[in-house]
């Protein structure tokens, strides 16, 4: 019987509690914690370490739409406000976004999906979180001692010569961050290679593994442009060396290119793991196998190499020649193609399945919408006439938002919920986590929405005042983010609730595939009592397979436990 | 990945090789090749980063897809140079000064 198979026979086993020796479990105390070298335990620190930090970034929002609830500054002065937009921007993008689904769910369920009992460097990995952390710890101490107000972009000249704020501090943290990054993505590339179970060929390789492969690619290579950029950024503003100051003899938008050379290619770090989570979340509740297999695994690596091509086009107005826009706006459209065969082949996946609207592909779906909208209005922004129009407009700011909030963050809700039995061995309320989707799809769109209409009418982004004519949708925006507010909070409350009180998981609660379902939930502290050997292709769900509820499965088990 | 356990003199051949290298960096510093000075100041400068590339981090010792990996790095720098120079040469073609 091959491992995936008995991930299915595993599904109609016993519901059990939860094992005394899962990697929870085997150990106590914080230095078992601090120093463990168990890439489970690593991925719970980095989920602890990134909700306090996605909150924080929350409530730099919270203080930005409360501020733009009324078109003058009633709340705040206009210094303030800019420390608040650049603060929520740096927390969120490089804080959560960029490790958010790599660190928690990548570092987890790699080894455990490619049948290894570790990542390939367990003390790299460690390693990578305290560089998090020490970048994290200094990113806080600029904001508490003064705070930054370049935006999260660190523009120059201003960045360079006139902002007064921790310029230099921060820039040191998020240069300290990079290298968590790095390290993160060397491991995931090394374990993918050298660590597959015997008979997990590439093509039999869940897509999530494709998509971190491709993520770890961007982060390897990518990353250190970024350090070098910001080391750069330092050495003007601290020595006077000229790389940017026309005046020093520097090209005044060459930080724009070295920026945005790796902060293009980051938004696909964040989106391309989210992609991973949808092929996996959507394949189990379809009860298919995905769509054009291949397709999304190579478009992964299309967008990999295709997305350091399109750096150019956040540079349209900014000085840059109209001939190198020209190629810049070309390729932009071209790297689309790639995310466009992604969302067919997950709508084509969909197809005559049978579908099980559990919470997880709740937010898949709402992932899919939501992506779809993110990336057709990177098209607009990505043509060279229109973006003169709507540059620096709320109309970029909903742009990425939707992107990376509707994107990103709902798929990673979807991994939390779809992994949250794996990873605590219990499941959360369902009923209760099905109105937080909803409430969390309601609110995300009465928040961003708004503001395509406000950036296509010329409300620029950045400003603590506008004219009051914008004020009605403003209080749309505002209005959403408290409902959105609410729904991210629920699922902190049920989430918590279920490590004791939550209905204890069975190794495979979604009847799913895959060799993370072949073992129990929690994992025992090396995964695998036995190397897995793979016999099957990933996704090899039963032409007629039906999806029978969790919830429905452990009662059944409950009941002939009890016989 | 294949080890190669290299002698002493080996690696202190390459560290010559490159103090050589970086006397000749210094010393072309001070003799003005006009349009050449740049072209040949980042010729001595790759070629004292390939020697560190392929014999200190022993990619020239490893298997084909260490080289791959190492090509892709110098491929990506290839694509951030080109193409920030596209912009910077073609914005003298709209009468603005270039470079």
């Amino acid at each position: 019987m091959s491992s995936q198979q008995t991930a299915s026979s595993a599904a109609l086993g016993k519901a059990d509690s939860v094992p005394q020796d899962s990697y929870i479990s085997n150990e106590y105390g914080i230095k078992s914690w601090l120093l463990t070298l168990d890439h489970k335990r690593i991925a719970i620190l980095y989920l602890i370490s990134m909700t306090a930090f996605f909150f924080l970034g929350g409530a730099f929002a919270v203080a930005i739409r409360l501020e733009l609830l009324t078109p003058h500054g009633d709340l705040m002065e206009a210094e303030t406000y800019n420390k608040f937009f650049t603060q929520h921007g740096m927390v969120m993008v490089f804080f959560f976004l960029l490790p958010s689904i790599p660190a928690v769910f990548g570092n987890f369920l790699l080894p455990l999906m490619l049948g290894a009992k570790d990542l390939a460097f367990p003390r790299l990995n460690l390693l990578s979180w305290y560089i998090f952390m020490i970048g994290g710890i200094l990113a806080l101490y600029a904001i508490i001692t003064g705070g930054v107000d370049t935006g999260w972009t660190f523009y120059t000249p201003y960045s360079s010569t006139y902002a007064n704020s921790q310029v230099m501090v921060a820039g040191i943290a998020l240069f300290i961050t990079g290298f968590s990054s790095i390290l993160t993505g060397l491991n995931f590339l090394v374990t993918i290679h050298r660590m597959r179970a015997p008979g997990l060929t590439w093509f039999r390789l869940p897509l999530f593994v494709w998509a971190h492969y491709a993520t770890s690619v961007i982060m390897l290579l990518g990353t250190p442009v970024l350090a070098i950029t910001i080391l750069m950024l330092a050495l003007e503003r601290g020595f006077g060396m000229g790389f940017f100051d026309p005046k020093l003899g520097g090209d005044p938008i060459l930080f724009q290119h070295l920026f945005w050379f790796y902060s293009h290619p980051a938004v696909y770090i964040m989106i391309l793991p989210a992609m991973g989570v949808i092929s996996e979340v959507i394949s189990c509740f379809a009860r298919k196998r995905v769509f054009g297999y291949h397709f999304i695994a190579f478009s992964s690596m299309a967008i990999a190499v295709l997305g350091f091509l399109v750096w150019g086009h956040h540079l349209f107005v900014s000085g840059q020649s109209a001939y190198a826009g020209m190629v810049f706006s070309f390729l932009s459209m071209v790297v689309a193609i790639p995310s466009a065969v992604k969302v067919f082949n997950w709508s084509a996946t969909l197809f005559k399945g049978s579908i099980s609207l559990q919470t997880p592909m709740l937010y898949c779906l709402g992932f899919i919408g939501l992506f779809t909208i993110g990336g057709l209005t990177g098209l607009f922004l990505a043509t060279l006439s229109v973006d003169v129009h709507l540059h620096d407009t709320y109309f970029v700011v909903a742009h990425f938002h939707y992107v990376m909030v509707g994107g990103v963050v709902m798929a990673y809700m979807a991994a939390i919920h779809f992994w949250w039995p794996k990873i605590t061995g219990r499941m959360y309320p369902e009923m209760a986590a099905r109105f937080s989707a909803i409430v969390i799809f309601i609110g995300f769109n009465l928040t961003f929405f708004p503001q395509f209409l406000l950036g296509y009418l010329g409300m620029p982004r950045r400003y603590h005042v506008y004219p009051d004519e914008f004020q009605v949708l403003n209080v749309f925006s505002t209005a959403g983010a408290s409902i959105l507010g609410i729904g991210y909070l629920i699922p902190m409350v049920y989430f918590v609730w279920s490590l004791w009180w939550g209905k204890p998981a069975s190794s495979n609660p979604w009847q799913a595939k895959g060799l993370e379902w072949t073992i129990a939930s929690p994992p025992s502290p090396h995964n695998f009592e036995q190397i897995p050997v793979v016999t099957e292709e990933a996704y090899a769900y039963a032409s007629d397979a039906q999806f029978v509820s969790a919830f429905d499965t452990d009662d059944q088990a409950k009941q002939s436990s009890h016989v | 990945m294949s080890h190669n356990i290299s002698s002493l003199g080996y690696y202190l051949r390459v560290f010559a090789t490159l103090l050589i290298l970086t006397a000749a960096t210094v010393g072309a510093a001070f003799i003005d090749f006009g349009a050449f000075s740049t072209p040949i100041a980042m010729t001595i400068a790759m070629t004292k980063g390939l020697l560190v590339v392929l014999f200190f981090m022993h990619v020239w010792h490893s298997k084909k897809l260490t080289w791959l990996f190492a090509a892709a790095g110098f491929l990506w720098l290839v694509i951030l140079i080109g193409m920030t120079f596209g912009d910077i040469v073609s914005r003298g073609w709209q009468g603005q000064p270039a470079l």
